[in-house]
């Protein structure tokens, strides 16, 4: 049975957004302009196909459906639990859950467990129940065991990165040579760092496919407490991060955009009210405010349990509701800045021009004022993802973020902290879950630097007038 | 200017009313005090009579908004909103869930409280600033670049990662200092030399990089070309037109930072077991206390809309051509 949640359906619409409009600027050369020029940037192109491999993972996890279990008078039963395409493709890391904490790549327990054998007991390091399960000794053959499989996968890594780059060749070489274009892509002569991004590809290639490999015979971050694989959850976390750092902006770029330029625009009482209203949200502490709506939001939920079919739906109207609070007080910034820019784009000549001409206010809005603050909010939305991602950690921590049974980088580092304090120290999914969130935010972060070099005009100009200081000496 | 601030303090007043209309709502309405009773005593198995003798006992016996019982102005005034919120004005919190007096709790932790976070902004200021300047001054160099590419990585690192690993590293591997706990007076220092360090580490990247924009953009400016051609230093130029313009803008920013001190607290005096105000809002958050929360909410405004005055008044420090009226 297919299940659609709502945070699934509203990252379904923001795709098929994104999709229509970059169908739309491609054929249109204004709107297409900036966005070449981010494609000619190095450290933005990098982060992108970093940025894609999380967003692929993202989207396989958003097709949920509950997987049928048996079928009772032709009627066929579903299982409580939610699963998503993802799941279904890592089925064997999901499933091979131990008893409890083990290393990482490890074929024995993390503690030792009194085994009682022939009447003797003892206790002693017992063996996983999957991680290196088919070893008889791993203490000799482990390590040339993983050294194997991980070369075989990735010398298929390789194979699939040139067939990849074949195709991509292939398609640019345009009435030159195979060599040829080869060449001038590998060293750099196009116009999109395409050697740069294939790199990339190599790089996480060479990564990915030894991982996924290793992960159906071993635990390659290891089990949690519960000995759920922590690769597994680490994997998990990327939709949850993705849903907030993306919907949230979604929802809050409504209000910001209708309301920052009804008050630039229009002013007057209007003015007024608006910027009475966001400096009052402003004034709350976020943390507060977002506590105090969480807080209220659990009442409810826990108040009306017959609401919510499965756990993960309750879930997820959390992480939904979570993205709202969060746009409610991440607004305001952009608001204001809207505000500002509509202030002044009034003065303008052909504002002035358009009005003259007896253009509606409707219309002078859509068609000259929104066009005119669009690269605003879409520099303000590629920056405020990072810091959304970061957020919901610190909120997850604070105990108002996602829902406890939801997996994500908050729930991950909040469980990490007793392990800390374990003698001796569990530290992998703390591990797991920095390397994870660090590769996220710092390519969402580049990535949102190389669209604001190309969109903001001020940057641009500001960066040619520089000179540099060596030419003073 | 004392006229502009008059009028500043009158236009404080309907912004609070507002916050506390909000915080009200986002408490009340939806979580009615029948609700906040049956959390407080457990969700299962509680008599209304239990619920009714907890509602008396903290003063939520009345109705809502509105009271149809009364007439004149006891229509408005015997409400819970009314009396709760009315005292929050002349400072007076009540007492928590569990019975302590709320002002008092907050008088004896500021202390704490402001010990990390008044170090943390002023040193971190400093540190951002000098970074900046450093960048600025080497710009379009290579420690320019690989300066702004450790901003960036820092930037992208989780607050949560730099206390937690902070704190594994300093205090636990190394022992030179406490993991975590709180004493009064001069031997204070050694609780909190760590989360200061911490803070300020944390907010490095993304300050340094903010700011190095600042001064480059000032740097573009034909008053540093002009300077220049007069033979002015460099480092003259940096520190005597550059900083002193820069600073306008960093002003304004660090007002902007001072409500997310707060933030900032609540999770470092969380782990470091400091007796301050964020784990005070930690504690109330986790276990549900309404009252703590909004006389929190109340204060957090409070001090924006005080810092937001002081950023107007440090304008006119900082830019003698801005007069406020």
């Amino acid at each position: 049975m297919v299940v659609i949640l709502w945070t699934d359906g509203l990252v379904f619409l923001l795709s098929g957004l994104i999709l229509a409009f970059a169908v739309y600027a491609s054929r249109r050369p204004h709107l297409s302009l900036p966005w070449r020029r981010v494609g000619q940037s190095r450290s933005g192109m990098i982060s992108a196909v970093i940025l894609i491999c999380f967003v692929s993972i993202g989207l396989l996890d958003s097709f949920h459906f509950r997987p049928q279990i048996a079928i009772d008078k032709g009627k066929p039963i579903y299982s409580v639990e939610v699963l998503s395409a993802f799941d279904f493709l890592v089925e064997t890391m999901r499933n091979h859950t131990e008893r409890t904490y083990s290393s990482p790549f490890s074929a024995y327990a993390f503690s030792r467990e009194t085994v009682a054998s022939d009447g003797v007991q003892s206790r002693i390091y017992p063996r996983l129940r999957y991680g290196g399960a088919d070893l008889a000794d791993p203490g000799r053959e482990r390590i040339p065991d993983i050294l194997k499989r991980s070369l075989v996968a990735a010398l298929e890594g390789i194979g699939v990165w040139a067939l990849l780059a074949a195709i991509l060749v292939f398609r640019h070489s345009g009435g030159k040579s195979f060599p040829d274009a080869a060449s001038s892509i590998f060293r750099g002569e196009t116009e999109i760092p395409w050697n740069a991004m294939l790199g990339t590809l190599l790089a996480i290639f060479l990564i990915a496919f030894p991982a996924f490999a290793l992960s159906s015979h071993y635990h390659v971050f290891g089990t949690d407490k519960v000995g759920q694989d922590v690769f597994y959850l680490a994997l998990k976390s990327i939709r949850t991060g993705l849903v907030i750092g993306t919907l949230t902006t979604l929802v809050m770029l409504p209000f910001a955009i209708f309301l920052g330029i009804m008050a630039g625009y229009l002013g007057g009482w209007l003015d007024d009210v608006i910027q009475y209203l966001y400096t009052m949200l402003n004034s709350i502490p976020a943390v507060l405010l977002i506590a105090a709506s969480v807080l209220m939001m659990q009442v409810y939920i826990d108040a009306h349990p017959a609401l919510f079919e499965t756990m993960a739906e309750r879930a997820d109207l959390r992480l939904l509701f979570l993205c709202m609070i969060l746009g409610m007080t991440s607004w305001t910034g952009l608001c204001r800045l809207l505000r500002g820019e509509a202030l002044k784009l009034r003065e303008m000549e052909y504002i002035l021009a358009a009005q003259a001409f007896g253009v509606s206010r409707l219309r002078i809005v859509t068609r000259h004022i929104l066009p005119n603050v669009m690269h605003i909010v879409l520099i303000s939305v590629v920056m405020e993802f990072s810091s959304l991602v970061l957020a919901e950690a610190v909120l997850s921590y604070v105990g108002v973020g996602v829902d406890p049974s939801m997996i994500s980088f908050g729930t991950m580092i909040n469980s990490a902290r007793l392990e800390m304090a374990r003698e001796p120290m569990v530290w992998w999914p703390l591990a797991a879950a920095f390397v994870f969130m660090f590769a996220m935010v710092l390519s969402a972060n580049l990535f949102a630097d190389a669209v604001r070099d190309a969109f903001d005009p001020r940057t641009r100009v500001a960066s040619r007038r520089i000179p540099p200081v060596k030419d003073e000496a | 200017m004392i006229a502009y601030l008059i009028r500043r303090l009158l236009y404080a007043v309907p912004i609070l009313v507002g916050v506390n209309l909000l915080t009200f709502a986002l408490f009340f309405v939806v979580n009615t005090p029948d609700d906040m009773a049956r959390i407080q005593l457990g969700i299962k198995r509680v008599t209304p009579d239990a619920i009714h003798n907890w509602k008396v006992a903290h003063g939520y016996d009345k109705p809502l908004f509105f009271n149809p019982g009364e007439s004149g102005s006891n229509f408005f005034t015997d409400t819970i909103f009314f009396e709760k919120s009315v005292p929050m004005f002349r400072f007076e919190f009540g007492r928590s869930d569990d019975g302590r007096d709320i002002a008092q709790e907050i008088e004896s932790r500021a202390g704490p409280s402001l010990e990390i976070a008044l170090p943390v902004f002023l040193i971190g200021m400093m540190t951002n600033v000098s970074f900046a300047l450093m960048m600025a001054f080497f710009r379009a160099t290579l420690v320019d670049v690989w300066g702004v590419v450790m901003c960036v990585a820092a930037m992208s690192i989780s607050g949560l990662f730099y206390i937690i690993g902070g704190q594994f590293l300093v205090a636990k591997l190394w022992h030179w200092v406490p993991i975590s706990g709180f004493e009064a007076g001069a031997s204070s220092l050694k609780f909190v030399i760590l989360p200061v360090v911490i803070g300020v580490a944390s907010g490095l990247g993304s300050g340094a990089r903010w700011y190095r924009t600042i001064f480059l953009e000032e740097i573009g400016r034909d008053y540093v070309r002009t300077a220049k051609a007069k033979g002015i230093s460099e480092i003259r130029v940096l520190f005597h037109h550059v900083l002193r313009n820069g600073l306008i803008p960093i002003l304004t920013g660090a007002v902007v930072v001072i409500p997310s001190l707060f933030m900032g607290s609540l999770i470092m005096e969380s782990f470091f077991g400091i007796p301050g105000l964020g784990s005070y809002t930690l504690d109330a958050i986790n276990s549900q206390d309404f009252a703590i929360v909004r006389s929190m909410v109340f204060i957090g405004s409070v001090l924006y809309i005080i810092g937001l005055m002081l950023t107007d008044i440090s304008y006119t420090l900082a830019d003698p051509r801005i007069r406020l009226q």
